[in-house]
């Protein structure tokens, strides 16, 4: 079992990898991420690859939104993560 | 002969769009393969040396320049999108660049207010049209695969009345961006607006050289690799669907789905179904195509009085964009400074030439340069480059760069010196006047990507080579 907050660093990671040139540290977990850091349509993009790449998550087309913030990553994530 | 292994994308050519999109298919796990016929990468912004020293083709300036926290702008999507960082590009920003008109001259920045200063004092009458122009300019949404195609003059006159200031904001636009004769689509005006007045002119410390490395030492990571001396003699397809490609006339490689670098005309002539033709319309071959002197000189520009990175130098009072009856044409051309970026500014990266270089590109003929070529005497074809470095020296002078200098260098490639290096047909710079905006063709499987899907210039390429490899083999796929 992941807990929460394994599955919120393991977003980070891939969210850290992706905006290379964006401090991820200090991000807020209930603001949209769009609003804290440089990602937009294609970066979202490569969260949801990435997701697939390493960990084997897929994440259909209508529920992107649902990775609109942290929290909504890791509520909408870890349920996945532990199937 | 065939190879049993079989690819999920090859990509035809390792120019900037090509090596832009392998990475990202290497990234997301695709099995892709990148097919070059050159010995080396870059295509049409490419390299060479010659005795110890190191000539850039391509890449007077990189356009696009922002700084590292200037978000969603497109050079730092690209940066993102291949994972590379700002910093390594090594980036150093222009001093200023000129439109040098018969008796005006605008000069620009990497800071829009300069312009828009500049217009208020030559053309104080415009400079509202001018704004409301850069507003509207800033709303459009130009990377819509779905604009429709308006020519951009038209747009523009509703904002500017003064036709000479109308020629001069479209010169720098049009020279470093556009397939067509004299005008544009309006999209692709607002992407080379966006690029050269918005954002601007910057230069990686080494040149080509530094940004060709960052890519092969991503490909190279991601297990990616170039084949090269690898010319795509056929695009195999059956029942119209990508079956893999044939390289030199020999050998098949088989794959699911092709992207290709080579142009639109150049794609379509390779495909094996020898019906094609009769199915869909040829596209055009584009007409622009450059030739440039480059001169080493004993002392650097800013010493013999020329401090501006770029000039745009035109003398007539209309900028004539087109492809010139005679050879080349003498009364316009750019003149590329790279000691003048702004090295000093930020002390972390260097003017690496330490010799003077100067770099003067005109617009030529591809025709009559190619049968001088063909022709039997070869001497025809000597003088007629010696012409074009005379006639550089003269721009530069009448530009005011001091004569007080010693040539030890100088080089001269013509419109056939591009097409033997990037196989284009016609020697053109950016491409057809037919683009596949979308990328799509009529064949399942085949897609273009870098400059006839539209985007061009160095940050414009692998920005079509990503979108391009995102958009039909990555996304496609799921
Ligand atoms: C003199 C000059 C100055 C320029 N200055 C600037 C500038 O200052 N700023 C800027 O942004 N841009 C500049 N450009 C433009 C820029 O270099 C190009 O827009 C960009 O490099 C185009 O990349 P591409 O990938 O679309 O195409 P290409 O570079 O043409 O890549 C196509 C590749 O495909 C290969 N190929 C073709 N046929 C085959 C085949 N059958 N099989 C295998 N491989 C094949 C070619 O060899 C080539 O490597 C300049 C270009 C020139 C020539």
């Amino acid at each position: 079992m992941l807990t929460n907050t394994e599955v919120r660093s393991k977003v980070l990671d891939i969210i850290a990898d992706i905006a290379l040139d964006d401090d991820v540290t200090g991000i807020s977990d209930e603001i949209a991420l769009r609003e804290q850091l440089d990602l937009d349509s294609m970066d979202f993009l490569d969260i949801v690859m990435e997701l697939k790449k390493r960990h084997k998550i897929e994440v259909p087309q209508e529920d992107y939104p649902r990775l609109a913030t942290m929290q909504s990553c890791v509520d909408y994530l870890a349920p996945k993560f532990n199937q | 002969m065939s190879s049993s292994e079989k690819y999920d994308c090859i990509v035809i050519g390792a120019g900037m769009s090509g090596l832009a999109s392998g990475i990202r298919l290497a990234m997301y796990d695709k099995k892709v393969l990148i097919l070059e016929r050159h010995t080396i990468s870059g295509g049409l912004n490419s390299y060479y040396a010659r005795g110890k020293r190191k000539f850039d083709v391509g890449l007077h300036a990189l356009t696009n320049f922002v700084g590292p926290k200037d978000k969603g702008k497109p050079f730092n999507k690209l940066m993102k999108q291949l994972r590379i960082p700002y910093d390594d590009f090594k980036l150093s920003p222009q001093n200023y660049s000129l439109i040098s008109f018969p008796d005006k001259k605008l000069k620009f920045t990497n800071d829009i207010n300069c312009l828009v200063q500049e217009i208020n004092e030559l053309f104080p009458d415009q400079v509202d049209g001018f704004i409301n122009l850069l507003n509207h300019v800033k709303n459009f949404d130009e990377v819509n695969l779905n604009n429709e195609t308006v020519m951009a003059k038209t747009v523009v006159r509703h904002f500017i009345s003064n036709e000479s200031l109308v020629e001069m904001i479209f010169c720098p636009l049009l020279i470093y961006g556009s397939a067509w004769e004299n005008d544009m689509d309006f999209s692709q005006f607002v992407i080379m607006f966006k690029s050269i007045f918005l954002e601007g002119f910057s230069r990686p410390e080494g040149g080509v050289r530094t940004i060709i490395n960052l890519l092969h030492q991503k490909l190279e990571s991601l297990g990616a690799s170039i084949r090269y001396k690898a010319c795509v003699s056929k695009i195999l397809t059956e029942n119209n669907k990508i079956i893999g490609v044939e390289i030199n006339d020999n050998e098949i490689i088989y794959c699911d789905k092709i992207l290709s670098s080579m142009g639109l005309p150049e794609t379509f002539d390779v495909v094996n179904d020898s019906d094609f033709f009769k199915k869909y319309p040829k596209p055009n071959i584009g007409k622009l195509t450059f030739c440039e002197s480059i001169l080493i000189t004993d002392k650097k520009p800013k010493e013999l009085g020329i401090d501006a990175t770029i000039i745009f130098y035109n003398n007539r009072p209309e900028y004539l964009y087109q492809s010139p009856t005679t050879l080349f044409d003498r009364e316009s051309g750019v003149l590329c400074f790279p000691n003048n970026f702004n090295y000093q500014n930020n002390n972390t990266y260097n003017d690496d030439y330490s010799e003077g270089v100067l770099r003067v590109t005109n617009i030529a003929n591809f025709e009559l340069w190619n049968q001088l070529k063909m022709g039997p005497n070869k001497e025809q074809y000597l003088e007629a480059k010696e012409q074009v470095f005379l006639n550089a020296k003269k721009i530069l002078s009448a530009s005011g760069l001091n004569q007080d200098y010693q040539i030890l260098f100088k080089d001269i490639f013509t419109p056939t010196t591009i097409k033997r290096y990037t196989s284009h047909y016609g020697g053109v710079v950016y491409g057809s006047s037919d683009k596949s905006r979308n990328g799509k063709t009529p064949i399942d499987g085949l897609f273009i990507c870098g400059t006839d899907q539209g985007f061009l210039g160095i940050v414009g390429s692998m920005l079509s080579g990503i979108s391009m490899a995102n958009l039909h083999v990555l996304q496609g796929d799921s």
